[in-house]
């Protein structure tokens, strides 16, 4: 990111307010979004584009549920954990949904100390937030392990429409890549901070172009989409 | 607007310069390039040389459809894949891939004065994936039991059953592999040729100023991100149905007098899913040929463009109304008839946006200097071959026109007009246009009339008789049609003259080819702006343009792309970046 967000561009900062202030920004000179890099458009036309992705996938999801023939598993019984002899609901998806809402808050943490220079307490947040992920891509784990050893599979299931194990291995699957490479960008990032690289202006290994503090924000705008999308995840798969 | 005059008025640049990547070897100048035009080149060059694999497997096709029985090599099953690689490939890796990362990564930052794409790493990735893409497709021809035969539509149940070719082997999983890497890299290149557009544009240009060329690649860019996600999806999930015996498409079904283990799924989810992504592809294909086929007929008519601001909205309102349409392809699925009768609405409403604009180009036309080059010839020849298509379009947008018509020779030849041959025209006419801007020199004027004037009359050749026999009942999708009854014997003579035709339009393309490759050396020197064009690639200091695309300093736009013929100025066109005030420009205030 080698153009900086010129918040001084020497134009008048007073734009028309409403609909007549975006007619105004996209009818100027050079960019349509004004005060916007480059490189967090980008993030955020490819989260449009992910929305659909993610949009395709959960109608998918609700026309197969709506549409089956076969009675679907009750998500409060599938769900249950065994905690002290008794089985409480949804418990373990509680968890996750707290770990990963957490996660965001770090996030925007991190954010903050980026934009006031704070390499060390940027970097730890980010690497905290990094950890929240890899415990959210953990209990995962453990929620698919538990369920495969009940005898969920892709394929079919013990309890009803055999779509119920396709879809929820499908979509948290991919929720859960998501949340992966979040987690290693997330490390990268961090590790840059840390070394001070958005300070000097260290080019990038790949890219051969210096980087900024705002990559962090580009990094938090993916982290809080993926934990938007869990929150949409969450209630149409869990409490449907 | 109104800084038509004085320099001083044009704002200040609002972003630094561009951090460029400078390439140290040869590998990275020429093949890990990071340099837009040589991703462009490259992207052309994989996409022609995959589009010639789908041209020889049109060629079997007709060998088979116009001669039944005479080859005994092109069987059924053989058909069959023949059918999908042809359809798959040109729709695909041809057409999207040759537009978007082609033309747009050529064209996008020479014309709104960048100096690359804003993220030429990301950029440089999206070629690479791409072509392994085209590899992976490329190695379904190797594999055991052969490419995919399910039509390029993919429908399920079919397309992961036995009796289908690859359904049961590896054809299918290495087609739906080839997609989902196709869509991941063209999502990379797209990212950019938006932010491109949105926000690396030089001073003085607004997106009211942008070439239509640019306005229609950008549209299309835009549409391509949100209708991927429907293919990218559609295509994860039949890959689990195939690979892991998932059941999201495949319902109970009797194979062979035993039960699948398939069950409950839904095929239609796969038509609405395929056709949410399947129908705007047809405007990412189109949109792009409607800018470029703007800008050519303005600069060969050396006419402003009739109604730029008619032709902006139109490119976005064809844009978003394509996204409420896609059921018109399903109208035999056993859809609800109010489902239809909504689709067919919306299917006709397209008809007013894409009116307006050939109105507008006629209009451009009209009482123009034009004059015949080839690009000019390609591009009054896609403005017929459109409306010649369009309409047969207003006949199955109609679903009670539709029902009979399906699925025969009809609907074939009307897509192949429609985002085929037209297309394809308008690609013709951008690669004569632009070759000089590339290679610094003219392709064969002679080859180029021959090679027009054989592919225009010869698609008219190929293609009317194919609307015929398609209204005498002709299905499509069979491979041989010996002995049945809407197999008149004029059909069987008809279908015999449609692949001589398609042998001897198939030839001039290998002309083309031929004129491509011979006149990097030897055409004839073309200079900067041989066609004495507004736009700023024509405006370079080098020819072809060199790293960075605009020496020292970034080109400064004062006025839009169309100033031709302004009475009062000393020639007949007005680079957009020469300044001062001449006559009367017709630019949108």
């Amino acid at each position: 990111m080698a153009e900086t967000t010129l918040t001084h561009t020497g134009q008048t900062e007073s734009r028309p307010a409403g609909w007549q202030g975006i007619a105004a920004d996209w009818s100027s000179d050079q960019r349509a979004f004004k005060n916007v890099s480059w490189g967090k458009a980008m993030m955020w036309i490819f989260l449009l584009s992910d929305t659909f992705i993610f949009g395709c996938f959960l109608l998918s999801y609700m026309t197969a549920r709506a549409s089956t023939r076969v009675p679907w598993p009750n998500p409060s019984e599938v769900f249950a954990l065994r905690i002290g002899g008794s089985d409480i609901p949804l418990i373990l998806i509680a968890i996750m949904t707290f770990v990963l809402i957490s996660s965001s808050g770090t996030m925007a943490m991190a954010v903050n100390f980026g934009y006031r220079r704070d390499r060390r307490k940027t970097a730890i947040l980010m690497l905290l937030t990094a950890a929240l992920g890899a415990t959210f891509v953990g209990m995962q784990a453990f929620e698919w392990t538990k369920l495969i050893t009940e005898g969920v599979r892709p394929w079919g299931n013990p309890w009803g429409a055999a779509q119920f194990g396709s879809t929820f291995f499908m979509i948290t699957g991919f929720h859960g890549t998501h949340v992966t490479i979040g987690v290693i960008f997330l490390i990268i990032v961090a590790r840059k901070v840390w070394r001070g690289d958005y300070d000097v202006g260290r080019p990038g290994f790949f890219t051969s172009r210096r980087g900024r503090y705002e990559n962090v924000e580009i990094m938090g705008l993916y982290w809080h989409f993926v934990d938007l999308v869990w929150v949409f995840i969450f209630a149409f798969f869990y409490l449907w | 607007m109104v800084d038509v005059t004085p320099a001083d008025a044009v704002p200040p640049a609002e972003v630094a310069e561009m951090e460029l990547y400078h390439p140290h070897s040869w590998w990275t100048k020429y093949v890990f390039s990071q340099d837009a035009k040589v991703i462009a080149i490259q992207y052309s060059g994989t996409a022609t040389a995959i589009g010639l694999v789908a041209l020889v497997l049109s060629w079997l096709m007709r060998l088979q459809l116009g001669f039944p029985g005479t080859f005994d090599f092109i069987t059924p099953e053989a058909y069959y894949q023949f059918i999908t690689m042809h359809g798959m490939i040109m729709v695909i890796y041809l057409l999207t891939a040759l537009f978007l990362g082609g033309f747009g990564n050529y064209l996008i930052p020479l014309m709104v004065g960048a100096r690359d794409m804003v993220f030429p790493y990301v950029n440089m990735l999206s070629y690479w994936i791409y072509l392994l893409a085209v590899l992976v497709l490329v190695s379904s021809f190797f594999a055991p039991g052969g490419p995919t035969g399910a039509g390029w539509t993919l429908y399920p149940p079919q397309a992961i059953m036995t009796g289908t070719p690859g359904g049961q082997e590896w054809g299918i999983i290495l087609m739906l592999v080839s997609l989902i890497l196709f869509i991941i890299g063209f999502t990379m290149g797209g990212l950019n040729y938006v932010v491109t557009v949105l926000q690396a544009r030089t001073r003085g240009m607004t997106m009211m100023r942008l070439p239509l060329t640019v306005w229609g690649i950008f549209t299309a860019t835009v549409m391509a991100l949100l209708a991927f996600p429907a293919l990218f999806v559609a295509c994860v999930m039949m890959l689990l149905d195939r690979a892991l015996g998932t059941s999201f498409f495949m319902p109970a079904v009797v194979e062979m007098g035993e039960q699948l283990q398939h069950n409950g799924g839904s095929p239609i989810l796969f038509q609405h899913l395929f056709w949410f992504f399947g129908h705007p592809e047809v405007y990412i294909v189109a949109l792009p040929a409607f800018g470029i086929v703007s800008d050519l007929i303005s600069t060969h008519a050396r006419k402003n463009i009739f109604g730029y601001r008619m032709m902006v909205w139109a490119i976005v309102g064809i844009g978003a109304l394509s996204f409420v349409v896609w059921a018109h392809h399903m109208y035999v699925s056993g859809m609800h008839p109010y489902f239809g009768f909504f689709f067919a609405t919306t299917t006709l409403i397209i008809a007013i946006p894409t009116a307006i604009k050939v109105y507008n180009w006629v209009l451009t036309l009209w009482r123009g200097d034009i004059h015949l080059t080839i690009p000019m010839l390609f591009a009054m020849a896609f403005i017929v071959t459109f409306v010649n298509g369009g309409l047969t379009g207003l006949f199955l947008g109609n679903v009670v026109v539709d029902v009979p018509l399906s699925d025969t020779m009809f609907v074939v030849a009307h897509f192949h007009m429609v985002m085929g041959v037209a297309p394809i025209l308008v690609i013709f006419g951008a690669i004569y246009h632009w070759y000089p801007k590339v290679t610094g020199r003219m392709l064969n004027e002679t080859l180029g009339r021959f090679h027009f004037w054989v592919t225009f009359l010869g698609a008219y050749l190929i293609f009317f008789p194919m609307h015929y026999i398609g209204l005498m009942g002709v299905p499509r999708r069979y491979a041989e049609m010996t002995d049945v009854t809407v197999m008149t014997e004029s059909a069987h003579h008809l279908n015999s003259f449609i692949s001589i035709m398609a042998f001897i339009v198939g030839f001039a393309q290998i002309v083309f080819l031929f004129n491509l490759i011979w006149s990097i050396r030897h055409g004839r020197e073309a200079g900067g702006n041989p066609w004495r064009a507004t736009t700023l690639e024509w405006q370079t200091p080098q020819t072809p343009p060199a790293h960075g695309n605009f020496g020292k300093e970034l080109p400064i736009v004062y006025r839009w792309a169309y100033d031709y013929s302004v009475p009062g100025a000393k020639e007949d066109f007005i680079p957009q970046n020469m300044p001062g005030t001449f006559g009367p420009s017709r630019e949108p205030a």
